[in-house]
């Protein structure tokens, strides 16, 4: 079937002729109707847009052109800006709310031949693990549908799993991508910061959100981000330095390379399958050649509480500006009973806004303010340096870790929403990543009662072609990420 | 009892760029509502700020100019408030590291120079501007965003007048660098005072109120002043003066309560992750140094050393660059003419002219070598000095040239000695009862009989030649009286 086709698969058949990019949509939008009920990766499809954007792509391609995405079908998490479509955020806030223009990244994307097939679920604001957060309804998890598919990427991870599109994009502030990845049991990349524009995506966090590709291997996350990556002149953050040949780069052998384990990242309570399968892939990286090395990162335990301060203090004030007054939903009812500007605006984020958005507004807002700054905000921030240190160290002695994405495969949807502090901590493994700033991916490393289980090759600073690399050797070698959900 | 005044001044001007601040719109604010707006300034979700260079660079000139030091490390800022006029919910501004610090301003205090510290200048964004009308309220975001700089002085100022000082010489300074218009009536410069009094000696300082809503010079001083009668009052009266903010009322002279420090903000700063840090190249801030033009009190200086002008022209001239420089060109073209004389007719009739004209600040109407040549005419005694004021008038409002202007209208100074005569003589001919008057010693009957002359002659009649004959005629008279 063809909505089972890799990117990579795809591109050969789109370019032998054998396939056309509209055949290859209406087979996906034949998916979607087919399997979405059930997983509901999707917030919006954008069908006649796709098979425009399809039959322009054949058009473009029978005229000789080689754009390298040409006629893809792919996902966008909806806090992707996206001109002409409704972007929420997963929101009640945003909906309706249609953005005049392109994320930087999906420029790219449409400029490389790419068809949109629609907008997918998130938590929302890419506040949560689970997508239990939307303001619409909850992902389910393909492999088990009572489960959740992972958050905030949640939609675009189920979306590549259950076939529903060749791949997606999702963003990753505390580790959004990868945790749906592996919970979902896709591959998922989370650029170094700075590699990738953040032009166009509804902030979270400022200085911790990336969007990154989602892909059903490390070879398709190695061609979405070709296109996604580079400088962009309207994101101050994001770095001019050039883009490898991530595709060309990937080989099957790990001779020289080193591998850090540290042990930090293993233990203390983690779902005994999950340790196996992560330690079980360190030896398959073993006998591809790598070089395996014991390291320590001590700091590891206090990025959860550093992250949770840095990210909800940049989001009380990134959230500052839905106040119903230039765009987003305004409560006429706020209007009538509201005595002044001020209540009018309280009454429509009182409204607007979910449980945990407010909740981190609130935890931002309480430690910016004066006589808690210094306590909190700061020595977050410090903390955040020496995390920072610890990954310094890690890369000067090794040219990748190896850690598991999570301590638990998913869990079931429900479990978690009413024991915060539970939810939080199955992000233990990916936050420090992004507070040190570099780059991670995670890959499939085998399963736990018909569960994936998910790795990450973490990075240094820009050295992405040697994570895709090292993540690649090991797909090779094996045959997990061959294995599709049932639906 | 006697009372000493502590003021500080927090000035905001809007920066002269072609961009806004943080994205691509135009920064021009004449344009229709809501028409110079972007994604950026909008504060649509996922836009991002980019700082724009020019007004950085602006920024840092104004600091030189105020003799600063600019730190080679510099950052933005979030400060946190919510009003509807604030797009995106935070400014970007800076808080802890400005662009630049400590430095002075000398202004005049009598017959001496003041010297007043600069505590910082910084870099911010406007909002975008509210209008009200009837129950409803407007929002134009076409200000949203546009550039602005906060200059904010110590607590060195000690009165009213310090105050008009401090802001005219601001003023001139920001004109000088084309930094900003400096314009208060259209809000391109706005600025807050915070003043407190204290008894004479005291060793701490009062409780300090902050004025806002003063929208012109005039304002200032006369808020100012009022604000410092008004807490005189009330520690007279044995009361306490209350740490309050209050607002100009133009219309009833008089400050009025706006809030208490009790609902003071609290901002929330933190560095804005949008926007990596800055590093200021010592090159660079040195270059700029170099490239900074010559200054109102440099300018001064040299206008009155080298040219001899006195020193109440000379401050009149040195206000505007534009003046300046036009005196200067004027000086240049008109060779042979003492700089003096450019100066009595600039500061007098030019002055005058520009005054009674809407014309913006700076400009002139006509050339240097309009005025030059005109000067010379004078000079050579072609024209007399009345024929001289009303020439310009019609240069500065019709143009054209001096020599066609007298032409025309026939202004040309008759000197002649023959020509005047048979004029002099036809004037004591038909006047014979004030010629007896200045015979019998009346000599206001000269006047008249000057008047008279001027009269014939419809004003061309050169003053000093038709006085001199008109002299001699009657002093013959008095002899032949006498004989």
């Amino acid at each position: 079937m063809d909505f089972q086709l890799t990117i990579h698969a795809a591109l050969d058949r789109l370019r032998d002729g054998s396939l056309s990019s509209r055949q290859l949509t209406e087979s996906l939008l034949q998916r979607i109707a087919d399997t979405d009920d059930t997983i509901k990766a999707y917030l919006r499809v954008d069908g006649e847009g796709a098979l425009r954007s399809a039959e322009e792509a054949d058009r473009r391609r029978s005229q000789g052109e080689k754009a390298p995405l040409l006629g893809i079908p792919l996902a966008l998490k909806d806090v992707i800006c996206t001109k002409g479509i409704e972007t929420t955020c997963a929101s009640r806030f945003l909906q309706g709310f249609t953005p005049p223009y392109d994320a930087t990244v999906v420029a790219r994307l449409k400029e490389s031949g790419a068809v949109i097939l629609g907008k997918t679920n998130t938590d929302e604001f890419a506040m949560g693990s689970s997508t239990e957060n939307s303001s619409y309804f909850t992902t389910h998890n393909p492999w088990d549908v009572t489960r959740v598919p992972g958050g905030s990427s949640g939609g675009s991870a189920a979306a590549v799993a259950a076939d529903e599109c060749l791949g997606a994009l999702g963003t990753d502030t505390g580790g959004s991508i990868r945790q749906p990845a592996a919970f979902c049991g896709v591959a998922g990349l989370k650029p170094t910061y700075g590699r990738v524009s953040r032009y166009g995506l509804v902030a979270f966090a400022s200085s911790l959100d990336q969007a990154g590709p989602l892909g059903k291997d490390v070879t398709d996350c190695a061609l979405l981000l070709q296109t996604m990556a580079g400088y962009d002149p309207c994101d101050s953050t994001s770095v001019d330095l050039p883009v490898p040949d991530y595709y060309g780069a990937l080989q099957p052998r790990l001779d020289g390379v080193r591998i850090g384990v540290p042990r930090e990242y293993f233990g203390n309570g983690m779902q005994p399958e999950v340790e196996a399968a992560v330690r079980d892939a360190l030896q398959v990286c073993r006998e591809l050649g790598a070089e395996l090395v014991d390291l320590s990162m001590p700091y590891t335990e206090y990025a959860l509480p550093a992250y949770y301060i840095i990210s909800s203090a940049e989001a009380s004030a990134n959230l500052a500006r839905f106040d119903g007054v230039r765009y987003g939903a305004r409560y006429d009812d706020a209007m009538r009973e509201a005595a002044d500007i001020i209540e009018t605006t309280s009454k429509t984020r009182q409204q607007g806004f979910g449980d945990e958005v407010k909740r981190r507004i609130m935890l931002g807002t309480y430690t910016l303010s004066a006589g808690y700054y210094d306590a909190y905000y700061l020595k977050a921030q410090q903390v955040r340096t020496l995390i920072k240190r610890d990954f310094d160290q890690a890369f000067s002695r090794c040219d990748a870790l190896i850690v598991p994405t999570t301590p638990t495969t998913a869990f079931r949807i429900g479990e978690r929403v009413h024991d915060m502090l539970q939810m939080y901590l199955g992000d233990i493994f990916t936050l420090g990543l992004n507070l040190a700033g570099t780059c991670g991916i995670s890959i499939l490393c085998g399963f736990a009662d018909g569960l994936p289980i998910g790795m990450q090759v973490l990075g240094g600073a820009f050295e992405e072609a040697t994570i895709l690399n090292v993540a690649y050797a090991y797909e090779q070698a094996t045959a997990w990420h061959l294995q599709t959900p049932e639906l | 009892m006697a009372y000493e005044t502590i003021i500080g001044m927090e000035v905001h001007a809007q920066v002269i760029t072609a961009s806004k601040m943080f994205c691509g719109c135009s920064a021009d604010t004449s344009a229709p509502p809501n028409t110079h707006v972007c994604p950026v300034c909008l504060a649509m979700p996922g836009s991002l700020p980019v700082i724009n260079e020019a007004a950085v660079r602006a920024t840092i000139r104004t600091g030189l100019a105020l003799h600063c030091e600019i730190p080679p490390h510099t950052k933005f800022d979030r400060k946190n408030y919510s009003y509807p006029d604030l797009a995106k919910g935070y400014q970007i501004s800076q808080y802890d590291m400005p662009l630049c610090v400590d430095g002075w301003i000398d202004i005049p205090d009598g017959e001496d120079t003041k010297r007043l510290r600069i505590r910082r200048v910084h870099l911010e964004e406007d909002t975008g501007r509210l209008i009200h009308e009837g129950a409803h309220s407007l929002i134009d975001d076409n200000r949203s965003g546009m550039p602005l700089m906060e200059i904010v002085t110590e607590a060195d100022l000690r009165s009213a007048d310090d105050a008009w000082f401090y802001l005219t010489k601001l003023r001139a300074i920001l004109r000088y660098l084309g930094v900003s218009s400096g314009n208060m009536e259209e809000g391109a410069m706005r600025c807050e005072a915070n003043i407190s009094i204290r008894p004479e000696g005291a060793s701490t300082f009062g409780t300090r109120v902050e004025i806002k809503n003063m929208n012109s010079f005039r304002a200032v001083r006369q808020a100012i002043a009022y604000e410092i009668e008004r807490q005189r009052a009330l520690l007279e009266c044995g009361e306490q003066v209350h740490q309050v903010t209050v607002g100009w009322d133009e219309n009833r002279r008089r400050t009025v309560f706006q809030r208490s420090k009790e609902y003071a903000n609290d901002y929330r700063y933190f560095p804005d992750p949008d926007l990596p840090p800055l590093q200021l190249e010592r090159v660079m801030v040195e270059d700029m140094r170099r490239q900074l033009p010559e200054l109102p009190d440099a300018k001064a200086e040299r206008l009155a050393r080298e040219y001899g002008v006195k020193g109440d022209d000379v401050a009149l001239l040195v206000q505007e660059r534009q003046i300046a420089d036009f005196f200067e060109a004027t000086v240049k073209a008109a060779q042979g003419l003492e700089p003096q004389v450019v100066a009595n007719w600039m500061v007098g009739e030019l002055f005058r002219l520009l005054s009674e004209q809407e014309v913006a600040d700076g400009e002139i109407p006509i050339t240097p070598q309009q005025l030059a040549d005109l000067l010379m005419l004078l000079h050579k005694g072609a024209i007399n000095a009345a024929a001289a004021k009303e020439v310009l008038a019609e240069l500065f409002h019709r143009g054209g040239s001096a020599e066609e202007i007298i032409r025309r209208r026939g202004l040309r100074q008759i000197s002649s000695e023959s020509d005047l005569a048979a004029v002099v003589a036809q004037v004591l001919a038909e006047n014979p009862q004030p010629v007896a008057d200045y015979l019998q010693g009346k000599g206001a009957a000269l006047g008249f009989l000057m008047g008279q002359v001027m009269k014939a002659t419809r004003g061309q009649a050169n003053p000093q030649v038709a006085r001199q004959l008109l002299m001699e005629s009657l002093e013959g008279r008095r002899h032949d009286t006498e004989e």
